[in-house]
């Protein structure tokens, strides 16, 4: 059996989204900026799809823009926003420890090009409070970008009251919605959001392909591509028809589908975590109620993640791990770290994520296996005997 | 596949795991900060001056477990100087190669058998030379090579 429990990574693409697109590769094959028949059908293709997303965000059409994922469209809010601020003196980010390393990244440039950054530190539950973003505002604050669900640890942030806090301050504020997009409800008018990215292939449309929502008369967008006239001159580049309209079907399944999913993805996930955290000295990583319907993280003390990644793949099971030698860096995830987690807790992480896909058999497999395989690389780690005999204290 | 299978099989039947309370020569090197700990445990035959038994316990990825299980095989019985010759290459050789980003996981493997030896050097008044410089770096200088 193989199970696929790694949707926050990526996911597969919809049937739905992928009979969208098939049509598009060799039927309405054309440059939507061309006057012709085969152009304007193009055009047509990519205009019905905007209207998708505007609908399903409450938006207008206009204030959609596609990119070419989430990464893309993270990098245009924040420097569209730092630009703005920076023509009338404010010079002042505010964002968090845990967002998505295309925000952060993104920041660490702006801040060398002198502006100034504050990230608010995450508390234990992985939830930010509104208070928190209150007291880091500041006369000179041009942007705060909060994340609308984290991608590790799944927890959703209060973005309705963080955009109506901001909208009063008078301050844009943006959020990556990146893993909430087909998930999570989301109303751009109703939560006061002024800019938002998410990425297509999170909820099963095509790799490639995001959207950038930016309210009209907020802020002018700045290009992050120059060239032709495409997305009314903010994003060139000839548009990616087949991924652009698969991506709306994608969109437009998920969110008609989304109370049924979530009730769904819930209830596996609940089985998942309660049947996990009685394996020993584990735990949930982030607040147990306010957290994305398939995601489940996990530390399991005394082990490696990827030792425990390479066993489950063998026993047919597919996910991920905040360890370092998942990140290819030497530190653990970032996100771990800022929710106070000491280095070797840290390092054996588990990152289980749903979708409507997975079935109930498919979870009794996980819960099946996993036990076993902790308990195998616990009984090869000296970290684990130290904890055992008292040479280590238990963190967890 | 991320792994050849001789380090599969090293990282799923992983030869040696345990602990000696008796160990002659106990080395203990990596930190939580990488990601990676590596304990050995070596028992000498003074006669001989040869390995009679050697164990280990890993904290770490399917690479560390791997190379620290294949080096343990490769000083079992083998004299002293010979687990003082062994190098992170010869590991990684016997083990139909790492990727390149997994190669310093095979540094702390030929780490931690000297270190087993150096203990057992200390504990019995024996001399070394340089031979048994036990790195004392951050992470990142193997992680770079």
């Amino acid at each position: 059996m193989r199970v696929y429990a790694d949707n926050a990574a990526t996911t597969a693409v919809s049937d739905a989204a992928v009979a969208a697109m098939l049509p598009c590769f060799q039927e309405f094959y054309g440059n939507p900026s061309s006057l012709h028949t085969i152009g304007q059908r193009a055009a047509e293709k990519l205009s019905v799809a905007r209207q998708i997303f505007a609908q399903r965000l409450n938006c207008d059409p206009s204030e959609i823009t596609f990119t070419s994922g989430g990464s893309e469209a993270d990098n245009q809010a924040l420097r569209s926003a730092a630009a703005a601020g920076a023509k009338k003196g404010r010079k002042h980010i505010i964002s968090t420890e845990f967002e998505h390393h295309a925000i952060l990244h993104t920041l660490e440039r702006l801040e060398k090009e002198g502006f100034e950054i504050t990230l608010l530190k995450i508390p234990k539950s992985g939830v930010i409070s509104p208070e928190q973003v209150r007291e880091a505002l500041r006369p000179d604050t041009c942007l705060v970008s909060i994340m609308f669900a984290n991608n590790e640890i799944g927890t959703i942030q209060p973005i309705s009251e963080i955009g109506r806090l901001c909208r009063e301050a008078g301050v844009p504020f943006h959020t990556d919605a990146v893993q909430a997009a087909g998930h999570l409800p989301i109303d751009v008018r109703n939560m006061n959001i002024d800019l938002l990215s998410l990425s297509a292939h999170k909820f099963h449309g095509p790799k490639g392909v995001g959207v950038l929502y930016a309210r009209k008369g907020c802020i002018p967008l700045v290009n992050v591509i120059y060239g032709g006239a495409q997305e009314r001159g903010k994003r060139a580049g000839t548009e990616n028809i087949p991924g652009i309209v698969g991506s709306a079907a994608a969109f437009d399944e998920a969110c008609a589908n989304m109370e049924k999913n979530a009730l769904k993805m819930t209830a596996l996930r609940d089985k998942l975590i309660d049947g996990l955290t009685k394996i020993s000295h584990s735990i949930l990583n982030g607040e147990r109620e306010r957290r994305l319907p398939g995601n489940v993280n996990l530390c399991f003390e005394g082990i490696e993640g990827e030792s425990l990644l390479l066993l489950l793949d063998q026993e047919g099971v597919c996910a991920s791990s905040g360890s370092a030698c998942t990140s290819g860096s030497l530190d653990p995830s970032h996100v771990l770290l800022a929710l106070g987690l000491p280095h070797e807790v840290a390092h054996g992480s588990l990152r289980l994520s749903l979708s409507e896909y997975n079935t109930e058999e498919e979870i009794d497999h996980i819960l099946a296996v996993t036990p076993g395989i902790v308990e195998y690389l616990r009984n090869i780690s000296p970290v684990w005997d130290e904890l055992e005999h008292g040479q280590r204290k238990h963190i967890i | 596949m991320l792994y050849s299978e001789k380090v599969m099989d090293h990282f799923q039947n992983p030869r040696n795991v345990g602990k000696m309370d008796d160990a002659d020569g106990v080395g203990e090197v990596g930190n939580a900060k990488c990601g990676d700990i590596m304990r050995m445990y070596i028992k000498v035959d003074k006669d001989t001056q040869t390995i009679s038994d050697v164990k280990f316990n890993t904290f770490g990825c399917g690479s560390a477990i791997a190379t620290s299980s294949m080096a343990t095989e490769m000083i079992k019985g083998k004299p002293v100087t010979d687990a003082l010759a062994l190098s992170n290459k010869a590991v990684v050789e016997a083990l139909d190669g790492l990727p390149a980003y997994k190669l310093h996981c095979s540094v702390l493997a030929e780490q931690a058998v000297k270190a087993a030896v150096k203990d057992y050097y200390d504990k019995n008044g024996i001399t070394y030379g340089k031979e048994l410089n036990i790195c004392d770096h951050d992470c990142e200088h193997c992680a770079g090579e």
